[in-house]
């Protein structure tokens, strides 16, 4: 068990947007502002290590032909849980997220994960996984919320910074989304390159 | 129930909020699967196909829902519904229609979590859509995909040849492409049948 190599993974190498381009609707979809991002963040944090811990648990139990389809109920279970605390306790935020929590039940970094993680390997790890995979989705998701949201509208989660006339509207709307993530993978891409060049 | 109002529906689904390029709902196999025309033709299709037949049969498993006040179940049930569709229909292509079978291939399966097809049959019941209503929606959703696919399998068919810089190669330009597809397509915005 090694968390900090698991961490790194999760955050860096093995990012499941930038590398294992993974999660893309969410991504594009939902991060107009900050707390939108947070929110859809943490929501797949919780979603991801409940879903790989009770996936691991049950790896030896959940015969193989019929593996996807147990794994769906699992995630959809968990899923409808956090739709209905976000509901109860979030309102302002389950309104803003609207269909895209409901979704996370086929969001591919969860089933991907359940897949090529948690039915592999035990409890502890499968959690540690979950949590360092949901970091990674949660940082994407703020580097691309606070872009879009200061230069689309001038304001940093919610605080106004420079008026919003003078902010690229286009960043806030679908356009600026598939621009900001071609622009991050870009990124990813050079930094990894460079570094697999300087390591060598 | 009139005419206008399921034009008005498939005009929406198709141009003004395209499920790709609007809604952000498919993306995954969008990107995944268009490097080439003819398999994204396929996926189109394949698409076309399911997300009518999902939107039709989860609109009764809806209403059975609400009858039981489990409204709570939906997300879990109409998974659960997709994916033994998804199956079922593999299977019964297979027996009766091989060509088509062959055709679709591996799209098939990947259907299951493509979250266009999940998406549209929330969206019918977020918007009270009845049962005529619902699967024109998700019949036409699935024509939007199409349309999406195979324009952006075009370009990027033609991408192979162009020579962006380094660290752009293959998916992130690929992602811009799409980001200047979508630019075009709010042009489309405010569109409306005018009676």
């Amino acid at each position: 068990m090694n968390f900090g190599k698991q961490l790194k993974e999760g955050l860096l190498t093995q990012n499941p947007v930038l590398v294992q381009l993974l999660g893309m609707c969410s991504t594009l979809a939902i991060t107009t502002s900050i707390s939108n991002g947070i929110g859809m963040g943490v929501a797949v944090i919780i979603i991801l290590t409940l879903s790989n811990i009770f996936i691991s648990l049950l790896r030896k139990i959940i015969p193989n032909q019929v593996r996807i389809a147990a794994f769906i109920v699992v995630i959809a279970g968990f899923v409808t849980m956090v739709d209905l605390l976000l509901q109860a306790y979030f309102q302002d935020l389950a309104e803003s997220l609207g269909v895209f929590i409901p979704l996370i039940v086929v969001n591919c970094i969860i089933l991907g994960r359940a897949e090529s993680f948690a039915s592999k390997n035990g409890v502890l790890a499968s959690a540690v996984d979950g949590v360092c995979q949901g970091l990674g989705y949660t940082a994407v998701l703020l580097v691309m919320s606070a872009i879009r949201e200061f230069l689309g509208s001038g304001a940093l989660a919610g605080i106004q910074i420079f008026p919003a006339e003078y902010g690229a509207n286009m960043l806030v709307l679908p356009v600026g989304g598939f621009l900001v993530l071609g622009c991050l993978i870009a990124l990813m891409q050079w930094a990894l390159n460079k570094s697999g060049k300087g390591g060598k | 129930m009139q005419i206008s109002t399921l034009l008005d529906i498939a005009l929406g689904a198709i141009l003004v909020n395209n499920f790709i390029f609007i809604q952000f709902l498919g993306i995954c196999p969008f990107m995944g699967v268009s490097k080439k025309m003819d398999t994204a033709t396929g996926m189109g299709f394949a698409v076309i196909f399911v997300m009518g037949l999902a939107s039709a049969i989860c609109y009764p498993v809806n209403v059975l829902l609400v009858k039981l006040n489990l409204e709570y179940m939906q997300t879990v049930a109409f998974i659960l519904v997709i994916a033994a569709l998804v199956q079922f229909v593999e299977m019964f292509l297979k027996k009766s229609i091989p060509s088509l079978y062959e055709a679709l291939g591996v799209y098939l399966p990947l259907i299951t979590t493509n979250c266009a097809v999940l998406g549209v049959v929330l969206l019918n019941v977020q918007n009270d859509y009845n049962f005529i209503e619902s699967v024109v929606y998700g019949i036409t959703g699935g024509v939007g995909f199409l349309l999406a696919i195979v324009l952006f399998a075009s370009i990027r068919e033609r991408l192979e040849f162009a020579e962006p810089p380094k660290s752009f190669e293959g998916f992130p330009i690929a992602l811009v492409t799409a980001g200047l597809m979508a630019l075009s397509f709010m042009g489309f915005s405010g569109l409306s049948i005018p009676w």
